[in-house]
């Protein structure tokens, strides 16, 4: 469980980055938070580990207000991955990078291999085991990252932009990923402009502005209203865009992926 | 002249065991817009490294055959020359945004052309505006979030207001709004001047009608080069695992059941338009 109450952040430098948010997050759902450049995203969600604490207000994970739990105690349970892998990368080696959490966290040697074997392969990167991370293409680094935080399989994992860099293939296993969280009861977040990507994966979404909450609900009813969508940068993905072309607006159950739509057409063609 | 030869190009990095790229001969002509596509790791930002002289200038390796820009070629002649030729947008904005202000940050590219301070200050201000940074201005680049750095890195090019563009990714950071408006002010210069694009992205359906050829890598290896939509409706590009819009997904299934477009529609208004007056055999 996530909690956001009242909460307003300022960086040191006097930027007010979050106002007034209230938000809810259930142990097991699967959300993903949207808005334009600067929105205060990325700030929002470096809450949920107790990078950042709240200038005002309160954020709560699992029961702990995160002013007052330690780093430690948060961060053994929610794994962030940053959208800058740069940001997150500093071992000598692609396995050492994943080792890192690992060793920390106390896990027995077997265990850690067995790991780490695991995420390599998920994410196609055996290969680089022992190469330098800053020898990796940009999306290789981006999938490191994520391998990284994977690895110890924290109860919440966040997302921030997982989508960039990433071809098809990569993206299909980003989906798997998201699938093994929530199959498991885990708590998903995900951070994205990449609207054709959450599109009949995410039920949920919450939307930023100027740094407050402005919407959160049922992704299909967020992405309808017209009003939203001209002021906070979003925009319909093709597959909705096309449901309400030739149906008419919703509520229907809306083409999901490709193959809906390919269905439907055919049928009404008939 | 063309505006980017590469003849017979391959790059090996200094230690690794297996080249980057091998056999690129690719010709690209003043005017040409071209997405260059293919999975991750398959030596999309070597190829542009290769054409602002950080290769092989300051990434060391194995070089084999010869890459022109406007008739140079790039292992002679220095990166900072290079820079006058093309605007180079790096995939990380981080790697090319390093001022202590944005407003200086987006006034190195020009100040470094030698422009009059008048015309430099008119194009900083220019760009700004169009990146929607104005208000960000005075502010530390290192202090933005990541979507405000591309935007600060994207003004920086195009203040230079180069003839050939070289862009790594350049919507990835960006919000749906920002990025709907950079391709629209591309599609804007390209009609009044023969503007060279060289773009790789993976969000394609966002780039259909500015950019007309797609050149596919696999693996170090040019596995398609053509006509946009004919690449991307294309079987053989498939092992290339590049990100085909949801659009032209539908198109593919609805012809395997017998429906027949004549165009190959990329965005929604497209094929709807087709299936309103489609042959069904
Ligand atoms: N500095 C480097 N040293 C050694 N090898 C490198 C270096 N940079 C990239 N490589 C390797 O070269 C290959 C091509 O990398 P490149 O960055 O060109 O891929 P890319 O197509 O741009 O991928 P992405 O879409 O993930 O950015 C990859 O196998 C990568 O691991
Ligand atoms: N380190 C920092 N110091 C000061 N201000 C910052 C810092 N990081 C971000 N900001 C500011 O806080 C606001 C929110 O930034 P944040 O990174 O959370 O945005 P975001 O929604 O993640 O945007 P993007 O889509 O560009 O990643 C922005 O106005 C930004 O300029
Ligand atoms: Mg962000
Ligand atoms: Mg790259």
């Amino acid at each position: 469980m996530i909690e956001f109450s009242d909460v307003d952040f300022d960086y040191p430098q006097g930027q007010p980055a979050l106002r007034d948010i209230n938000l809810s997050i259930k142990t097991g759902e699967l959300v993903a938070i949207l808005g334009g450049n600067g929105a205060g995203k990325s700030t929002l969600v470096r809450h949920i580990n107790g990078l950042l604490k709240p200038t005002r207000g309160t954020v709560t994970v699992f029961g702990n207000n995160t002013r007052k739990a330690s780093v430690a105690e948060i961060s053994r349970r929610v794994g962030i991955v940053f959208q800058s892998p740069d940001h997150q990368l500093f071992a000598e080696t692609v396995e050492k990078e994943i080792d890192f959490a690992l060793r920390n966290f106390g896990t027995s040697l077997q265990f850690r291999h067995e790991r780490i074997r695991d995420v390599l392969d998920f994410f196609d990167l055996q290969k680089y085991r022992s190469s330098s991370p800053l020898k990796l293409s940009s999306g290789e680094k981006k999938r490191l990252s994520i391998a990284s935080i994977m690895a110890w399989k924290p109860d919440i994992l966040i997302l921030d932009e997982p989508t960039v860099g990433q071809d098809a293939f990569q993206q299909d296993k980003l989906k798997e990923l998201v699938g093994l969280w929530t199959d498991e009861g885990k708590t998903v977040v995900i951070v994205s402009h990449d609207l054709e990507f959450l599109w009949g994966l995410v039920p949920r979404l919450i939307i930023l502005s100027d740094g407050s909450l402005v919407a959160d609900g049922k992704t299909e009813e967020i992405l309808m209203k017209e009003e939203l969508i001209q002021g906070e940068s979003l925009h319909k993905p093709q597959l909705l865009d096309l449901a309400v072309m030739l149906r008419g607006t919703p509520p229907y159950h809306s083409f999901q992926n490709a193959s809906d739509a390919a269905k439907w057409i055919l049928k009404s063609r008939e | 002249m063309p505006a980017i030869v590469f003849d017979r190009y391959g790059f090996t990095y200094a230690g690794a065991t297996k080249p980057s790229l091998e056999e690129i001969s690719l010709t690209i002509e003043e005017g040409e817009t071209v997405l260059l596509a293919g999975s991750s790791g398959s030596g999309k930002s070597t190829l542009l490294r290769s054409l602002n002289g950080l290769i092989p200038h300051m990434y060391h390796g194995k070089t084999l055959g010869r890459v022109n820009v406007n008739g140079f070629d790039v292992s002679t002649t220095s990166p900072t020359e290079l820079a006058t030729k093309i605007g180079f947008l790096f995939q990380n904005p981080e790697n090319q945004i390093f001022m202590f202000s944005v407003r200086r940050d987006v006034a190195f590219g020009p100040e470094n052309l030698g422009l009059p301070q008048e015309q430099i200050r008119n194009r900083v201000e220019e760009a700004l505006t169009l990146m929607n940074i104005t208000d960000l201005a005075d502010r530390a680049p290192h202090e933005l979030s990541e979507g405000q750095k591309q935007r600060v890195a994207l003004a920086g090019v195009l203040a230079m207001k180069p003839k050939i563009l070289v862009l790594d990714e350049p919507l990835s950071l960006l919000d749906p709004k920002t990025a709907v408006m950079l391709v629209e002010f591309l599609t804007e210069i390209k009609r009044r001047m023969p503007l060279t694009l060289l773009i790789v992205e993976h969000r394609l359906e966002l780039l259909a009608n500015l950019l007309d050829r797609m050149v596919v890598l696999h693996q170090g290896r040019i596995l398609g080069d053509g006509p946009l939509r004919d690449v991307i409706a294309s079987d053989e590009i498939r092992p290339a695992g590049v990100r085909i819009p949801a659009i032209v997904r539908l198109r593919a299934m609805l012809e395997k059941n017998g429906l027949r477009f004549d165009s190959s529609p990329i965005s929604t208004g497209e094929l709807v338009v087709q299936l309103g007056d489609l042959d069904v055999d």
